[in-house]
This record gives C-alpha cells, structure tokens and sequence, in this order.
C-alpha cells in the first residue's frame, strides 16, 4: 500500500478560541490565564449506543470463527466461512434496523440527521460484504455466479418494494401510472414470473393486445437461467440460451410488438439491447444494477475474471460524463477487478472506524485469500488491521473487554498491545481489578499482575483496609509488601499495646508462609493467646523459638525480651530448666546473658 | 517450607494441622474427565436454545433480578430489572417477558425482553435487590445505596431515598473517600449493606439514619451478604472467611466465624437454602463452591472445584431447592441438580397418583439434604449442566424464580429462559 501523501485533516474543536491561547500547553510556570480542558475524542463512533451492538455480536462471531476447527474437506469449510460470513451480515442488518428505529424517534433533527447517515453507511457496508461474500467467500463460479449477484442487486434496492406495494394494492393495477415501471423492474432485476404475473393483468383488462402477450409470455417463460446445482453444463446453457436469443431477435424484427413501445422495450431489454436498459437509469438507479442485468441479457454465464471489462464499461456507460465515481464506486470497482487489497484500502480511506475492514480482512485471511506479504513494519495486513481495531476499542470506557479477545488472536504484536494497554485501564472497583487481573493471570502476564496488585494493595493499605491489602499481597504472591504489611501491624502493636483486626492475624493459615515477617506476626499472636489462655509452658516454647529462629526484626528483640520476663516467673517455666532439653536450656542460657 | 525457616518439632495441634495436611476436606472436581464411575454426568445443552431469549442491550450487565411475585401468584415471573456497570452513564433498567410464542404488534418476536423504562444511576451497579413489588434497592460503586420506585402505571423509575455515604473509607490524610457498596440484601423493610469498607449497615425502608452500623466489621473487603434468619446475616469476605453476625448482639463482632482450609482465597457470593436454614453456599474466587453447615464445625462440609474462574453469583432455586445454580467470569453458567431420578425409588411408591406424588416430595427433600451435605461422591447422583453453548465473556449475575431464568453477561447481552425445567 503507498502513504498516502496528503495534509492530515483539520479537526475544529468547538469552544476553543484561537485568539486566547487556549489549545496549548506549559512545562510548569504561571499559567497565562483560564485554562478550561477540552475533552477531544477520536473515534466518535464507539460511542454510537446503537453500534455497540455491533461490535459486541460481532465479538461473538469472530471469536467462534477462530475457535472453530478446521473442517478438511474444503466443500464443508467453504459452507462453514458462507455461514460467518452470513452471520455478520445479518449483524449489520440488525444495526441497520435498531439505528432506523431510532432515527425514526429522535425528536432532535441533528441527532435524527446523525442517526439516517449511519444507516446509509450500514447499508453500504453490507453491499459490499455481500458482494465480497459472492466473489471472493464463496467464489461463486460462472453460472452461480449471475443468480447470486441477481439476488443482491435485488436485495439492495429497496424503492422496487414501496413502488410493487402500492402498484399492487391498487383496484386496478393494470391502470396505474407506475404499472409500467413495476413491469420493467422486474425484468431488469430478472423476476420473470412476477414480471408475467402482472402482464397477465394488463393481458385481461386489454385484450386487444392479447396476441403480444401470449408470445411475450412464452418468451419469458422459455429464458433460460443457470440452474443451482449440476444439471446442466455451461456450454449446454449458452446453447440454450443461443437459441432463445435468437427466437427474441426474429420476434422484434418481425414487428409483432409494433404497437406496444412498453412491450417492444421489454423485448429489447430482453435481447440485451444496452440503449434500452439505459433507457430505465431511473428505475435501476445504480451502475451496478445496470451490470447485472447487461449481463443477465447478454452474457449470462459470464465468468468472474470478466466482470472486471463489464463492469468499468458499465459504469463509463450508465455515470456518462456528468458525475464521477463515489467512494462506494471505487469500492465495489476494485472489487469487481478482484483486487482484494484495494477494497481494503478503499474501505480504510472512505470509512471512520476501523470495525468493517478488520472484520472482513479476518474473514478473508480465513479463506487463505490474502498473500501473506508483510508490511513494513513487520506484521501482515490482517493483524494490522486487528490491531487498530482492538487498540480502538481499548480507548472505550466499556468495550476494552471485547479488545482482549482481538488482541489474543494477532500472533505477533497482540501480547505487546494487550500488556501495554491492560495496564492503562482505570480500576476504579475491586470488582473491575478482579476482572483485569484475571484476563492478565490467564495470559501469564506476571509483571502486569504484580502491578494491579500492588496499586490495588497499596490503595487498600492507604485506607487502613489490611486484610484487603494482605488479600492482594497474596494474590500476587508477593512477599515484600505482606512484610510491609505484618510491619504495620507490629508498628500498631507496640504504639497501642494490643493487635488490631485480630479477626484477620488469628486466621491467616497457610497464607503465613508467604514472608517470614507475616510468620513472625502470626506466631507472636498464637504467642499472646497461648499466654491469655494461661498455657504458659507452650507459650514459653513458642517464645524461645520465635528467638533462636531469627525472623523477628530487629526492632523488637527488646519487645520479645520483656515478654519473657513474666514467663521466667512462672512455675512450669522453671521445670523447663530441669528437663535435658538442650534446646530450652541454651535458650535459658541465652535470656540470661542479654538480661544482665 | 521454605529454606530458611526452622522445623517446628512442638507446635500447637492447630497450627500443626493447618501447616501440614492441605485440607481436611475432600475437594471433589465435577468434571467427566475426572470421574470414570459415572458418579457425576455433565451435559453440553443441546438444542434447547430455542427456549433462551437473547437481547443485545449495549450496557454491561452487572446484576439482573426478578420482580418477585405476589404471594398466591400463579403465572411465572414477567418482569425483571438488570443494573449496568463500567458505562459512563449508568442505568437501572426494568424489562418485561411477554408470552413466548406469540408476535408481538411490529412483528417482532415476543419473547425478547422489552425495555419498560430506565433511570440513570450514578455509578456501577454492584448489588440490586426488590424491596417490594414496587421498589428496588441498588448498591453503587461510590458507596451509596438507592431505593427506586417503580411506577407501573406510568412506567417510570424514579429514586425514592438515597442513603448518600453508606460506605466510605476514614482516609487518614484526605477527607472521607468513597467506597464501594458491595453487596445489598432486603428483608421488607430492613436493608443490609456491606462493602469495601468493611462496614455493615442495617437499614430501615422509612428510615433516613442507619438503624445500626458496625464500623470495620471487617479487616477486608466484605462481598457478599445475605440473611440468615431475622436478625442473623452471612457475610463473606475478601479472605476467605463466613461470618456470621447477630443484631440483637449489642458488641460489634461477629458470632460465628467460618474459615476455608488451606488457601484464604477471597469469597465472593453467599446463598443460604430456602428451607434447611443451616446449609449455605459460598462461591470463591477461584471457582471453587462451598457448601457449609454452620451447625457444626468451622469448615466448609464440602468443596467442589467448579469454574475456571470467579464465582460471582450462587443462588439455591427458591422453590426446588435441590437445584443450584452459579455463574463465573470464565463465561460459563452452571445448573446442579441433586434431585434424585424418581424411577429409582421402590415398585409400591409408582401405585397412585396424589399419594406418589407426595411420598417422592417429602423423600427427595431428605434425600437433598444429604446430596448437598454428604461427604461421598459415590452415593449421590448429581447431575451438571452448562447452560451455555458458546462462552465468550463473563457472565456476572443470574436470577432464578419458579421456571424462569435470568442471567446478564459481560458482552451486554441478557438472556431469558422461561422454560427451566421443561
């Protein structure tokens, strides 16, 4: 893909005041005047409420689509990727409904103006995921090729349906001004039986024109049209069709539609004849209505490396000179042409986020379509373009969660993203830490869990809460800060004399283990309760071994010493003197030298 | 142990047991992997999703619950609230299920969750819960506590009394900070609330003082509260610990205190069984459920590693009470049934209608209460259904009431499944 070399746009933002200063910034200093803080977003259509469903439905496909096993036979694959892909376009189309839903119900005529161009970029976007879907997902072959494209012209020009209603509705259909036109869509869009449906109505209500109904009918009755499964070859339908076509010129050329311009012009449209087709620009209303059915009158088993010629003729010939091609224009062109990178680019250009063009790429790069050429930075087009997306995301408030799972299947750059971005996430809640650290312990990403749960264990520490703060010492494992911790309770005990939150140090368990500094805390607590329950020889034991055993900090020694004196007192205390115990007998040595 | 740290020849006998065996509980893992006897079964659902409705409602759903119904009600629940959280523009939302089957006037299917009306909310929605019919009780993120009233006849939601710091923290250096509610429990008309500040609060409807606070009830964070009997909660908290607190108690301890064997690891959901008062459920941070009998002993009578990942909700089915279920961030919602197959009790009990029908009753309420606390696996049949197909993110809530489940995930979706048990 080239840079494209042009001025990155200029973005006003509303309220700044060029004049004052305002949009600037200083290192340190007296600031100039009133500062206010504009809060400017990129990407303003995250936060479209209704598109949100977009992204998180389409989470769901995409995560199952790389989930899913690879099915070995291509057939079974192909109609697995069909069904993807089939999957996200009805998503979009669901969008498109909610979104005209609201347009409908704004009351606001900006937001209800906001609300009508989002539907048209949806609705563009799934012309194109149609049209990708029938060349490149499915590859559709010659034959195929023209029903599938058939159905999504038919699917995308909806005026047909208004104007067929109330057409059809009327007392006299036949009698309507808009009789002729219904009459003419349908065999533009290659709805035979329903183009005849109606003729027989003008049939019955003119029977004059009787005759030239009856071999219209049969000729449109006669059309072949490539069948769906096997049954027939190529070569066996454009002899067919050879034939067919051949009938229709002897019919026109024998002047049997003479009196009818209506039914003469059908049967022009219906030997292919380009100026009559053009001649109905308002009904098809696009260029690519005009190709299909250019290519359903005269070249029905096109292949699909010759769209390419029809389509940029049909497009010279229906825009004419007037009007150049539009975005949507060039998109469709390129991917007429088969040019799988420049729908891409196109699409990245015309479109603001980044939501269509990382889904579609994954999808393609899913039907091995994309060459795996990288770019220069190292990664392939579809991971970029993941990339982008996730990283997008990760600037919502809410939807960064849905950006883990984006992340998680780029193999190159995703953990870099993802560690880099999970730790900017702001945890506002314990809940909403939980939640972070588990997307970070399942990915082994200690260093990130060691920093959630040291901002977490530090904010609970600064609160005085310290069985939340041990809580996440432990969760981390981390062995300084439950030292710091036990320091803190040992500081509590000697400025006030007794533990606090002893609900919490009676309690620890095997969590004790995690810093000798924690240990010591527990076993001078058990110490005390030993002492209060009047068990006076265990308690003189577990005295001793707190001593030999060095974990106690330096700083209380003396605290240790003074709680001996009481114990030396007692009567079991001295019967340990007697027993050849070699270990309390040192110990009583030991108390002895330091008292005098 | 570690290097470094002495033997400890002549330890206490606590501190020995707790040192040495890592839990004198077997911990059983309901997995079909694990278990080759047949003990435990474990079914994928399979084609019973026409019955779930989905809706994409673009908030994260951090609580969902029923309207509970009026006492000689009939029909299944309809109603439901659902509180969002991580949106910078949270709301309290109620939606109505309407009979499932048939189209509704645009032609839409009926049985998608309606938006009755919503309000915003200032913060998270950490716990919610129907006071009444007509008022609902929401815990937020910055520490207050709200009653809404729910006008149905002009389907609007409006904020009857807020209870503004219910939970702060005493910041040493900075003026009082707010901290989370996290947990809310209503018993018409006293409220309880717990939350990161350790605090308890016992509220009354009318009221606009607490009723009684017990300042640092708790060293760490408490998560979960719930009713024990009139006067008594459960509270579980971020180290592992069951308390249990009585109001009529003048002093601010608790009366009992429960503990995990082995690992503090935090609990973070709490259920008590409707009718046997002294069987409740915990949920722990690593998916872990335990089922605890606070009768006797300080340890959990039963542990089942269960998710891959926290356990936010627990909940016993009101009614069937051998029914559990439990939702978790790994995605996954789990249903245990201990209900025994009723073709495997004796001939005579098949003869008759009425009377078998109330024989199998009174002998499944019995044999539940050993399903749940019975200590070996071979004796009791339960069977584990994952209700979801395909997991994706958390899912952070569920509610159950009569055939009716609800539960809202973390890719701000909410499903109904009105047919349970059909």
């Amino acid at each position: 893909m080239e840079e494209l070399d042009t001025e990155p746009p200029v973005t006003v933002v509303p309220g700044a005041d060029p004049a004052r200063t305002q949009l600037c910034f200083e290192w340190g200093g007296e600031p100039r005047g009133p500062s206010c803080v504009f809060v400017v977003r990129r990407d303003q259509d995250i936060y479209m409420e209704t598109l949100r469903k977009l992204f998180n439905e389409s989470h769901g496909i995409f995560v199952g689509l790389q989930r899913c096993e690879e099915e070995r036979a291509v057939r079974a694959r192909n109609a697995q990727l069909i069904q993807v892909s089939k999957n996200y376009r009805s998503v979009i189309r669901a969008c498109m409904e909610d979104m005209h839903q609201a347009a409908i119900s704004a009351r606001d005529s900006a937001l209800h103006s906001q609300y009508s161009i989002q539907v048209s970029i949806l609705s563009a976007m799934e012309l194109i995921w149609n049209l990708c879907e029938i060349l490149f997902v499915e590859a559709a072959p010659a034959g195929p090729l023209l029903l599938r494209l058939l159905d999504w012209v038919q699917l995308h020009i909806c005026d047909v349906d208004n104007m067929v209603r109330e057409v059809l509705s009327s007392e006299n259909p036949s009698k309507h001004k808009l009789f002729w036109n219904v009459v003419d869509i349908f065999v533009l869009q290659g709805r035979m039986d329903e183009a005849r449906h109606l003729l027989s109505k003008e049939a019955i209500a003119n029977p004059t024109s009787m005759n030239m109904y009856k071999i219209l009918d049969d000729l449109m009755k006669k059309m072949p049209v490539p069948s769906v499964g096997n049954t027939q070859t190529l070569t066996e339908m454009e002899l067919k069709w050879q034939h067919w076509h051949e009938e229709c010129q002897r019919y026109l050329q024998d002047g049997t539609f003479a009196s009818s311009s209506h039914m003469e012009s059908i049967c022009k449209i219906l030997l292919g004849d380009e100026n009559a087709i053009l001649e109905k620009k308002e009904l098809m209303t696009t260029w690519y209505h005009f190709l299909v059915t250019r290519l359903l009158y005269s070249h029905p088993t096109v292949k699909p490396m010759e769209l390419r010629f029809y389509a940029q003729s049909s497009m010279d010939m229906f825009l004419g000179e007037e009007s150049s091609p539009e975005p949507l224009d060039t998109i469709l062109m390129a991917a007429f042409e088969f040019e799988l990178h420049q729908v891409i680019k196109e699409c990245s250009v015309a479109l603001s986020n980044w939501w269509f063009v990382a889904h579609l790429t994954d999808l393609l790069d899913h039907c091995k379509l994309l060459q795996s050429h990288n770019l220069y930075f190292g990664s392939n087009m579809r991971e970029f373009l993941l990339l982008e997306y996730a990283s997008g995301l990760f600037s919502h408030h809410s939807l960064w969660q849905l950006g883990v799972d984006y992340f998680d299947h780029c193999p190159e750059y995703g953990r870099v993203y993802l560690e880099l971005h999970i730790e900017r996430i702001p945890l506002n809640t314990e809940q909403k830490a939980l939640k972070v650290l588990r997307i970070c312990e399942q990915r082994q990403m200690h260093e990130q869990v060691r920093s959630i749960c040291k901002i977490m264990a530090m904010k609970a520490l600064r609160n005085n809460r310290l069985g939340s703060a041990l809580s996440w010492s432990i969760r981390a494992k981390d062995a300084a800060f439950a030292t710091l911790i036990s320091d803190r309770f040992l500081k509590d005990y000697c400025e006030r004399g007794r533990f606090s939150d002893l609900d919490l140090i009676d309690n620890l368990g095997p969590s004790m283990l995690l810093s000798d500094r924690l240990t010591f805390l527990g076993k001078y607590r058990e110490f005390h309760r030993l002492y209060g329950e009047k068990r006076f020889s265990e308690a003189a034991r577990l005295l001793l071994m707190l001593m030999t055993a060095h974990i106690a900090p330096c700083s209380f020694w003396m605290t240790l010493l003074t709680d001996a004196l009481p114990l030396l007192e007692q009567k079991e205390v001295r019967m340990l003197n007697n027993h050849a115990d070699g270990l309390s007998t040192k110990g009583v040595q030991f108390l002895l030298v330091l008292l005098f | 142990m570690r290097a470094g740290t002495p033997d400890w020849p002549c330890l206490p006998a606590r501190t020995a047991a707790l040192a040495a065996a890592p839990s004198a509980v077997p911990r059983r893992s309901p997995s079909p992997r694990s278990q080759s006897g047949g003990a435990w079964q474990r079914r994928e659902p399979c084609g019973a999703m026409e019955e779930v409705c989905a809706r994409f409602v673009s908030q994260k759903i951090s609580k969902a619950r029923w309207r509970p119904l009026p006492v000689a009600a009939l029909q299944p629940p309809d109603v439901f609230a659902t509180g969002s959280w991580d949106n910078e523009d949270n709301r309290i939302s109620i939606w109505s299920v309407g009979d499932v089957g048939s189209a509704g006037l645009n032609g839409e299917y009926q049985g998608e969750p309606q938006l009755l009306c919503d309000i915003r909310h200032n913060g998270d929605v950490m716990d919610m819960q129907f006071l009444d019919q007509e008022r609902i009780v929401v815990a937020s993120s910055t520490g207050s506590v709200t009653v809404f009233r729910h006008h149905q006849n002009s389907q609007t939601l409006s904020a009857s009394h807020r209870w503004e710091n219910a939970h702060c923290h005493a910041d040493q250096y900075t003026a009082c900070g707010g901290a989370a509610c996290t947990g809310v429990i209503c018993n018409n008309p006293e409220i309880v609330t717990v939350g990161e500040d350790g605090r308890i609060n016992l509220f009354r409807a009318d009221q606009k003082d607490a009723v009684r606070t017990i300042d640092n009830a708790d060293s760490s964070t408490l998560h979960a509260v719930t009713f024990l009997r009139t006067t008594e909660v459960l509270t579980v908290n971020s180290i592992g610990q069951l308390k249990v607190w009585d109001f009529r108690q003048q002093r601010n301890e608790p009366a009992q205190i429960f503990s995990l064997t082995g690992e503090r690891v935090p609990l973070h959901c709490v259920d008590r069984h409707p009718n046997q008062q002294h069987i409740v459920a915990t949920g722990g941070q690593d998916g872990m459920l335990s089922i605890w009998d606070i009768r006797q002993g300080t340890m959990p009578v039963s542990l089942l590693n269960a998710h891959e990942a926290e356990m936010w909700e627990v909940h016993f089915h009101p009614s069937n009470p051998d029914h559990l279920f439990t939702c978790s961030e790994d995605g996954s919602l789990w249903h245990w049934d201990t209900s025994t197959d009723v073709s495997e009790k004796p001939s005579f009990l098949h003869q008759g209608g009425r009377s078998t029908a109330y024989f199998s009753h009174s002998t499944i309420n019995q044999s539940v209460v050993s399903a749940w606390l019975s200590n070996d696996p071979t004796k009791d049949r339960m069977e584990i259904t994952n209700l979801i197909p395909n997991q994706t993110l958390s899912v952070n809530t569920l509610d159950v009431l009569g055939p009716c489940l609800v539960y809202g995930t973390d890719a701000e979706a909410i499903y109904v499944n009105r047919q349970l048990f059909a």
